[in-house]
């Protein structure tokens, strides 16, 4: 037997239409949590992660001793809270010795883990020890540029993975339109060596420039931390592929006088006007109706005249 | 020099991505705070090159600032759910395509003839209220013991749920295509345990009351001390359930077990007396078999047994009263 069960309240409506897939896809929001065991650092990098993404993540604050991303059972725990919360990428930190001040950034798609990178943490800055002038600080939830410096990430497969993560952890909203006033923040990310990357958070200052382009200058203000990648787990092939796929952004508009037919193929329909073929005007080929020849005639005129005129005077 | 930066540079305007893959890092690494001068310079750059495309984009002006158009993002990066799937058609628009059905618009308010006032389609006060026709027509059709109000509403209860049965099944055919609606979740109500497919069935309230008794009294206090709930009511019967009378009698008093059995036992034969042979009278039979016997050698009479009504003995003797 089964029952038809439907929202009662237009709130709880909204909410299921928000929770669907959609064609084309606004951000990911982000899931922060950590596991049995957090050192200092990481929970701090947790908190000023949570932060600059205030928006768009949810922080737990209890420890979860069943998450193993990188074990076979250990997922499922992430995959109930994602489902729970709706968020798509998650930040998921631990302490433990073989591993200290370690990170792992995962994805979801259709809410189970996509693919997983693991990073430890070193060298770590909280934003409270950077001093800078307070006007510039950047205000919540605005749209960051991202800097990615270094050949590492375009030669080396897990800086390469790192970059696209990053990208999906900082890119925020996909928006249309942006506000030029609304650019206050830049995340710079630096492949210093093969297996690690710098990673820090500026703010932004526009100065007055000639041209209408401001220049722009970077003041460090956010956490600084180096990244030292530690292992990865991409995607498996079918699904990276079904992941990947993406629809037309607008709906396809049905072309016009156009027919598929399986016995005919592709037929186009062409609409002729009326034509009607006495009084076509095709170019006249007769001598003495050249176009450039009519110009020079007339040129000529010209400058004769002005040369009456000339000798007149 | 611009130009020529920007074509090393990889630029993602629409995501606000800058990459610079040409930059080498030096190996030995100066000193920690010249490196992260070199890099935060190395972003400016970037920063600056997709800026001088932001601001060259044209803007509209607005209150809060001028807005730009962005361009769409070209990195590829993976979705986080799956394309939404098509619906498949409904039952009903399978057979309104294949017999050519247009949907047709229908409007909100209707001219009402009855009333000659224009009213709702649906609601209050409606058009053609199944519910306000004050006088039905009997048919020859109909038969004379029936209500046709009441076969009205039976009707439409039949139709209300056939058309829910159908919603079901489009649903289920929607939920087996994977495209559900969002807002819709289908749940079994029952779980398929054993191979009937009847429904539980639902306690009422007495025999609540009456398994809570049961439940009470099996408690340790036997269900008095219990905390009594608001709304609870006292349990039915709380003294012994069974009385057994002592077997010896007090002096000159009846034994009262002995009673109790006799009175059952009477009880018993008197139910089944017409079934029981009446002793006495039997005894009385015999006896007088026997002097006519005996007074029947001595007196010979002329008259014949056969003469003489005889007994019927298939009946039964007449229920003498006790």
């Amino acid at each position: 037997m089964m029952e038809i069960r439907t929202p009662k309240t237009g709130k709880a409506k909204r909410v299921l239409e928000k929770r669907a897939p959609k064609l084309v896809e606004t951000g990911r929001k982000t899931l922060i949590l950590h596991g049995t065991k957090t050192s200092a650092t990481v929970s701090s990098v947790l908190m000023e992660l949570y932060r600059l993404k205030k928006g768009g993540a949810i922080k737990y604050s209890r420890r979860n001793e069943n998450i193993r991303p990188f074990e076979s059972g250990g997922e499922t725990s992430l995959e109930f809270f994602s489902q729970k919360t709706d968020c798509s990428i998650f930040v998921y930190g631990s302490h433990t010795k073989k591993r200290p001040d370690n990170l792992v950034l995962g994805r979801m798609y259709d809410h189970q883990v996509y693919d997983l990178i693991e990073v430890g943490i070193e060298n770590f800055k909280s934003l409270l020890s950077f001093s800078y002038d307070k006007k510039f600080a950047p205000h919540e939830g605005t749209k960051p540029f991202i800097c990615f410096t270094g050949e590492g990430f375009e030669n080396v497969p897990e800086l390469k993975h790192l970059k696209e993560v990053l990208t999906d952890l900082f890119r925020g909203e996909v928006v249309d339109n942006l506000n030029l006033t609304g650019l206050d923040r830049a995340y710079v990310c630096s492949a210093i060596s093969p297996t690690k990357v710098f990673l820090t958070h500026c703010a932004l200052k526009l100065k007055r420039s000639g041209t209408i382009v401001p220049r722009m200058e970077l003041v460090e203000v956010g956490p600084s931390m180096d990244l030292v990648i530690r292992r990865n787990r991409l995607p498996n092939e079918s699904l990276m592929k079904e992941a990947m796929r993406t629809s037309k952004d607008k709906p396809k508009k049905k072309e016009k006088n156009v027919d598929q037919d399986a016995v005919r193929g592709k037929i186009g329909k062409i609409y002729m006007p009326d034509q009607k073929l006495d009084e076509m005007h095709l170019h006249d080929k007769s001598k003495g109706r050249k176009r450039e020849r009519k110009e020079s005639k007339l040129l000529n005129e010209e400058t004769d005249s002005k040369k009456n005129k000339k000798s007149s005077e | 020099m611009e130009t020529e930066t920007d074509q090393i540079y990889h630029l993602d305007v629409g995501n606000l991505l800058g990459f610079n893959p040409n930059h080498r890092f030096p190996s030995a690494p100066s000193s920690r705070e010249e490196l992260v001068k070199e890099c935060i310079e190395e972003s400016r750059k970037l920063v600056q090159a997709i800026a001088n495309a932001l601001f060259n984009f044209t803007s509209t002006e607005t209150n809060d600032g001028p807005i730009v158009q962005l361009p769409p993002p070209t990195t590829k990066l993976p979705r986080e759910k799956h394309v939404p799937r098509p619906k498949p058609p409904t039952k009903w628009e399978e057979f309104a395509l294949k017999k050519g059905i247009q949907k047709r618009k229908k409007d909100k308010v209707v001219w009402d003839e009855q009333t000659d006032q224009f009213k709702r389609r649906h609601g209050y006060d409606r058009v053609n209220d199944d519910n306000d026709v004050p006088i039905i027509e009997a048919k020859a059709t109909d038969e004379p013991g029936e209500d046709p109000f009441a076969k009205r509403l039976d009707e439409k209860k039949k139709r209300v749920g056939k058309q829910q049965k159908n919603r079901l099944q489009n649903l289920k055919a929607a939920e087996k295509a994977g495209a559900l609606p969002s807002h819709v979740q289908l749940a079994a109500t029952s779980l398929p345990i054993s191979g009937t497919k009847s429904q539980p069935k639902k306690i009422g309230k007495d025999e609540l009351g009456d398994v809570a008794g049961l439940a009470a009294t099996s408690t340790a206090s036997g269900g008095k001390f219990d905390k009594k709930l608001p709304g609870e009511k006292p349990p039915k019967k709380q003294s012994k359930h069974h009385q057994y009378l002592p077997v010896v009698a007090g002096r000159g008093a009846v034994n009262p077990e002995k009673e109790q059995t006799n009175n059952v036992l009477s009880k018993i034969f008197s139910k089944h007396s017409h079934e029981i042979l009446n002793v006495g009278k039997a005894i009385n039979m015999y006896n007088v078999k026997k002097e006519k016997k005996k007074s029947g050698r001595s007196d010979k009479s002329g008259r014949s047994d056969n003469l003489k009504p005889k007994k019927d003995i298939t009946k039964k003797p007449a229920n003498k009263a006790k």
